[in-house]
């Protein structure tokens, strides 16, 4: 589903990613963990098309297609989705409102007609209800005055609401408490599909323990270090990166 | 309102959609102002010899003055001397029923998407259609008529209303008010006349539709509200004009009066021709707009949304006479490209008790130039007077500019006045989360902005938000990437 050859990305000159390379199947949840500085959310914004990150060599295929040369927008609508380390606010738009302009400029993309509006309805307080999101919060404009975990489970209702192929989630554990990272990987692992892929950013082999994965690459210095099942992670706890990696990691 | 950013699509490609004219034969003046023109003007319109006079005292008054300095925006000098103070379409009388109108103004309706007809969609709504200089319609007259509304041009009003406008009309913006009122005062050609009788709410909204069409004149309309005690009504105007390279004058004065409880809400959705990308042509948008809280407890509310003009210079006021009067204004005013704006409103407490609340949303893209200016004055007798102002610019881009100017004076000590102001812009964190859900950088344009100036959106008469949540969307096309 997703292929990625060679990566090299650079931030004003600086190179981050140096030849990162990585497949990712359909049906598959993928780790990705590495130290910070490593590269992990840079390639999450490359991925997802964030403007200021220069692709200084290697490619991106996105099913059939070049997915470096598509906007955010036409990504979005391809189908991938980028759970955000620091969803922004946006107010004065309603959360629900923003949900459904979403919902509705994708299908608009594929030629399908608007939702309708009952459907939407019904979806919407079905998946919010899941993730212990009440009416209020669908009302409150987007994502102003959220606390940190009411963010990051909106993020998982939108992402269970717009129905991507390729699920990208960037630190999406970063200050969340047990109970709310529980509720947010049960949220995931309830879209796990066999057409739809994962690629779950960590720094912390924590929010493994909930989403399992079929594989775990460690990344140190803009490559990735090493691949292998989810016993990997387990390694990488008690050893540190460090340890596991055998060198010595620029901070 | 979930299409409302699916219809912004429908528009992309036309920059602006009104920006056509329309074929007619018109009677109208050579350029040129003295006092035969002001007579000539008055004689055609058959009005009583008091109205002649107060136009021809307005003209002398405004030879003596000068064109104010003190706004923000520039502009060339004007030649008032190279206008044309008189257009209308041609016809031998105002057409008696709607059957009769000329097709081709039909027509312009029809293309605005305004039909002249007492339509279903629009059935809360009567509509007066002002076509350059003159009235050409009105609908819905009959059924107002019952409950003893007037809805008609100011022009028949000073026919079948003589006493009410000569009671009214210049009660509020006296002649020598300002330049521009004077100017309006010794010219203006039609307008609005709006009277509810006490204790009557009127059950639809009343609108004006103001078209520019013939080049090279002004359009000083003059519409006067008048509210008798304990009535209500809600008023809306909206405007449109041809794209032309030369900038066109629009020199109006709305009066406002409400009696003991009485409330008059009355917005604007102003669209304008704006001029182009590069500053060229548009309408010189110079308003006088003032509301008279005559009687106890009662409320003026202004409403604008301000998309068009290459420059919008205007300040809806209040004149917090009676006790426990209220005045609110809410406004949104857009600039893109090349437009000015400089506008705000006055909010002036005479009366006992008096409260007055002002939301201001400004947002500037491209080259263009806002500015929020406005004055909350507190007289000694406004025992308990309070006022809450709230001015918020949103800025799009490196090359706009917003500028916040607040006059406040407090003449007496219970008053309570309280200013906040903030500036922000959208950010590339927004605009990157709206996309990165699948919406198009120009939908999350209007996304964000609408939502900044949601608490003014919501004060629009629900018939026209949708209207003016498009509008927002399209003024700002091309602001950004």
């Amino acid at each position: 589903m997703l292929t990625i050859e060679n990566l090299e990305v650079s931030v004003e000159g600086k190179p981050i990613l140096k030849g990162l390379s990585l497949t990712v199947e359909a049906g598959r949840v993928h780790a990705i963990m590495g130290p910070n500085g490593s590269g992990k959310s840079t390639l999450a914004h490359v991925l997802a098309g964030r403007e200021g990150y220069e692709v200084t060599g290697g490619s991106v295929r996105f099913g059939e297609e070049d997915l470096l040369a598509m906007e955010p927008e036409e990504r979005a609508q391809a189908g991938l989705f980028l759970a955000m380390q620091y969803p922004v606010e946006i107010p004065g738009v309603a959360n629900m409102y923003f949900l459904r302009q979403a919902i509705n400029a994708i299908r608009k993309a594929r030629g399908q007609d608007e939702i309708p509006a009952a459907e939407f309805m019904r979806k919407v307080r079905e998946q919010a209800k899941l993730l212990g999101i009440g009416e209020e919060l669908l009302k409150r404009d987007l994502n102003a005055g959220f606390s940190g975990g009411e963010k990051k489970r909106n993020e998982i209702l939108q992402m269970a609401m717009l129905e991507p192929r390729l699920c990208i989630l960037d630190e999406t554990d970063s200050g969340l408490d047990i109970d709310a990272l529980r509720t947010v990987a049960d949220g995931v692992n309830r879209l796990r599909s066999p057409e739809r892929a994962f690629l779950v950013i960590t720094h912390y082999q924590r929010l493994l323990d909930y989403i399992v994965p079929d594989v775990v690459h460690v990344m140190a210095d803009g490559r990735i270090r090493r691949s292998g099942g989810p016993e990997l992670a387990r390694e990488l706890e008690e050893r540190g990166y460090e340890g596991l990696l055998g060198t010595r990691l620029a901070a | 309102m979930a299409t409302a950013l699916e219809t912004v699509k429908d528009y992309t490609g036309s920059e602006y959609k009104y920006g056509f004219t329309t074929p007619v034969e018109e009677e109208r003046f050579p350029p040129g102002l003295d006092e035969d023109v002001v007579r000539r003007l008055s004689a055609i319109k058959r009005e009583p010899a008091w109205l002649t006079e107060w136009r021809v005292a307005a003209l002398r008054r405004w030879q003596t003055m000068t064109l104010p300095d003190w706004q923000k925006p520039t502009f060339p000098p004007i030649d008032f001397q190279a206008i044309s103070y008189y257009a209308a379409p041609k016809q031998k009388e105002r057409p008696k029923s709607l059957d009769e109108i000329d097709p081709e103004i039909r027509r312009t309706y029809d293309k605005l998407g305004i039909p002249i007809r007492e339509q279903e969609i629009l059935a809360g709504v009567a509509v007066d259609y002002v076509f350059d200089s003159v009235s050409v319609a009105t609908t819905f007259k009959k059924k107002l008529e019952e409950l003893g509304v007037v809805f008609c041009s100011i022009s028949e009003a000073v026919q079948e209303h003589p006493e009410l406008v000569r009671k009214y009309l210049g009660s509020v913006v006296p002649p020598g008010d300002n330049f521009f009122a004077a100017l309006n005062s010794a010219v203006f050609s039609d307008g609005s006349f709006v009277y509810v009788p006490k204790g009557v709410r009127c059950p639809m909204e009343l609108s004006t539709y103001f078209r520019i069409n013939a080049a090279g004149t002004g359009q000083f309309e003059r519409t006067l509200i008048i509210a008798d005690e304990g009535s209500y009504v809600s008023y809306l105007e909206g405007c449109t004009a041809p794209m032309r390279d030369e900038n066109q004058l629009h020199a109006a004065v709305v009066e406002l009066v409400a009696l003991d409880d009485a409330e008059i809400k009355y917005s604007t959705v102003q669209n304008w021709y704006p001029g182009d990308k590069d500053g060229k042509g548009g309408i010189y948008n110079f308003v006088t707009k003032r509301g008279a809280c005559r009687g106890r407890r009662s409320k003026i509310s202004w409403t604008q949304v301000e998309t068009g003009s290459a420059i919008t210079w205007k300040y809806p006021s209040c004149i917090l006479q009676g006790d426990d009067s209220v005045g609110e204004f809410y406004s949104v005013a857009v600039t893109n490209n090349h437009q000015q704006a400089d506008t705000g409103t006055k909010m002036i407490h005479i009366g006992k008790r008096t409260r007055s609340r002002i939301v201001s949303k400004g947002i500037s893209a491209g080259r263009s130039d806002n500015t929020y200016r406005g004055l909350v004055r507190i007289l000694k007798s406004a025992e308990g007077a309070r006022n809450h102002t709230q001015c918020d610019s949103m800025l799009i881009g490196e090359h706009c500019g917003a500028h916040t100017v607040p006059y406040i004076e407090v003449h007496n000590r219970t008053a309570r006045c309280e200013h906040e102001a903030t500036t922000s812009k959208i950010s590339e964190d927004q605009l990157f989360y709206c996309r990165q859900r699948g919406i198009s950088e120009e939908d999350a344009v209007a996304l964000i902005v609408n939502g900044f100036c949601r608490e003014v959106m919501n004060e629009l008469p629900m018939e026209f938000a949708v209207e003016a949540r498009k509008l927002l969307g399209i003024s700002l096309e091309g602001s950004v990437g």
